[in-house]
């Protein structure tokens, strides 16, 4: 359950954020979670309440856009939708490939008052 | 409640060396030191008196900040580390003692290890002679670059050395976390699924070896040598791959030869 530590590092990460600004409180959080990113999303929510309790993100509402994972073959250079990371290159079937996007972690922005 | 382990305040990190009064170090309930480490500047646009403030952060930044310090420190040493990963009970720690008694003479080790808890296999090591702090994380599933930092401090390695820093045993949860490391070791053992590469993906892709322990029980289990490499190659085409027993001791001379040539580089 990695996505305990990882909650903590996003509520480490906004409140020095939040407060570096002379927020009281952050009322909206959204972050960008790659679909390949190695992160179970019910985890995640599962570990929220614990990681945010008694931190300005207490009762911020939580807002996560996953974003499917993109990889250019290569060999052949062709970009493709990748959904596991076994998957070939559907072009030239080649298992080589660097990921364009689908790895994010990321606190995309916070609505602080 | 703690970050890191999920725990309670008395559920805590601890760094020790075999024979020593447990230290305690915990730094996961600070927040306030997070501060220093964020280095981007924010975009504030007012929607009355809201504020949206563009982070654009990852989250992850700070434990592989951390671990570009670790990177740094063993660099300017010239220590060669490797994090070694795997399920519990694949034999990462008997990889490594049989690796320890019969390189010890040519290479000079320093082992950090990672349990939740017990002293188990630091005084593993403690017995051949190798120095090593034990690091118990408590309730947590994974080694963080924080952890191998204060251990580095306690463990005050000489130059010129090897690092071998076992991880928790999880197929899972250490894949996401740098600490560091020149080359990540990725153990399974014939007593496992031969589908393991696909089912826990996320570890193989970061990893930079696979070692294939337990050789001498594959007349006796349905273990197929090929598919885990064939599965593993399909995530990781550069993958190398060593098979071998450390109990026995079989195909342990390849993996010392990679492990001698990786110092040299």
């Amino acid at each position: 359950m990695h996505e305990l530590s990882i909650a903590m590092s996003i509520v480490s990460a906004a409140e020095a954020g939040a407060k570096a600004n002379n927020a009281v409180r952050i009322k909206k959080i959204y972050l960008q979670i790659g679909a390949l990113s190695g992160i179970e999303l019910d985890a995640l929510d599962f570990a929220w309440p614990l990681a945010t309790k008694n931190t300005m993100l207490e009762t911020a509402e939580k807002f996560i856009e996953v974003i499917p994972a993109k990889a250019e073959c290569l060999e052949c250079k062709k970009e493709f939708d990748i959904q596991n990371p076994f998957d070939p290159c559907p072009h030239c079937g080649s298992y080589f490939k660097q990921y364009i996007r689908g790895k994010e972690l990321k606190i995309k922005y916070i609505e602080i008052e | 409640m703690c970050s890191t382990c999920g725990c309670s305040q008395t559920d805590q990190i601890t760094y020790s060396k075999p024979g020593e009064k447990i230290e305690v170090v915990h730094l996961h309930h600070d927040h306030d030191h997070h501060h220093h480490g964020s280095g981007h500047h924010h975009h504030d646009h007012d929607h009355g008196n809201r504020t949206i403030l563009e982070l654009e952060q990852d989250i992850l930044m700070q434990n592989n900040m951390i671990a570009e310090r670790v990177r740094g420190f063993l660099m300017a040493k010239n220590i060669f580390a490797l994090n070694l990963v795997s399920s519990p009970g694949s034999g990462k720690t008997s990889l490594l003692e049989r690796t320890l008694k019969d390189l010890k003479n040519e290479l000079k080790f320093y082992v950090i290890e990672g349990d939740q808890q017990t002293m188990q296999d630091a005084d593993r090591i403690d017995a051949i002679g190798i120095p090593v702090v034990q690091i118990n994380t408590g309730k947590a599933c994974h080694l963080d670059s924080q952890m191998v930092f204060n251990a580095l401090e306690k463990l005050n390695p000489d130059e010129n050395s090897v690092l071998m820093i076992e991880n928790v045993g999880n197929l899972v949860c250490p894949a996401g976390f740098y600490l560091g490391e020149n080359k990540r070791v990725v153990i399974i053992s014939t007593t496992e699924g031969d589908d393991k590469p696909i089912k826990y993906p996320d570890m193989f892709e970061s990893s930079d070896v696979c070692v294939i322990n337990k050789i001498d029980l594959l007349p006796y289990v349905p273990f197929d040598v090929n598919k885990v490499k064939d599965y593993a190659s399909r995530i990781n085409p550069n993958m190398a791959f060593f098979e071998l027993s450390a109990l026995t001791g079989e195909g342990m001379d390849a993996w010392y030869i990679w492990l001698k040539n990786q110092l040299k580089k």
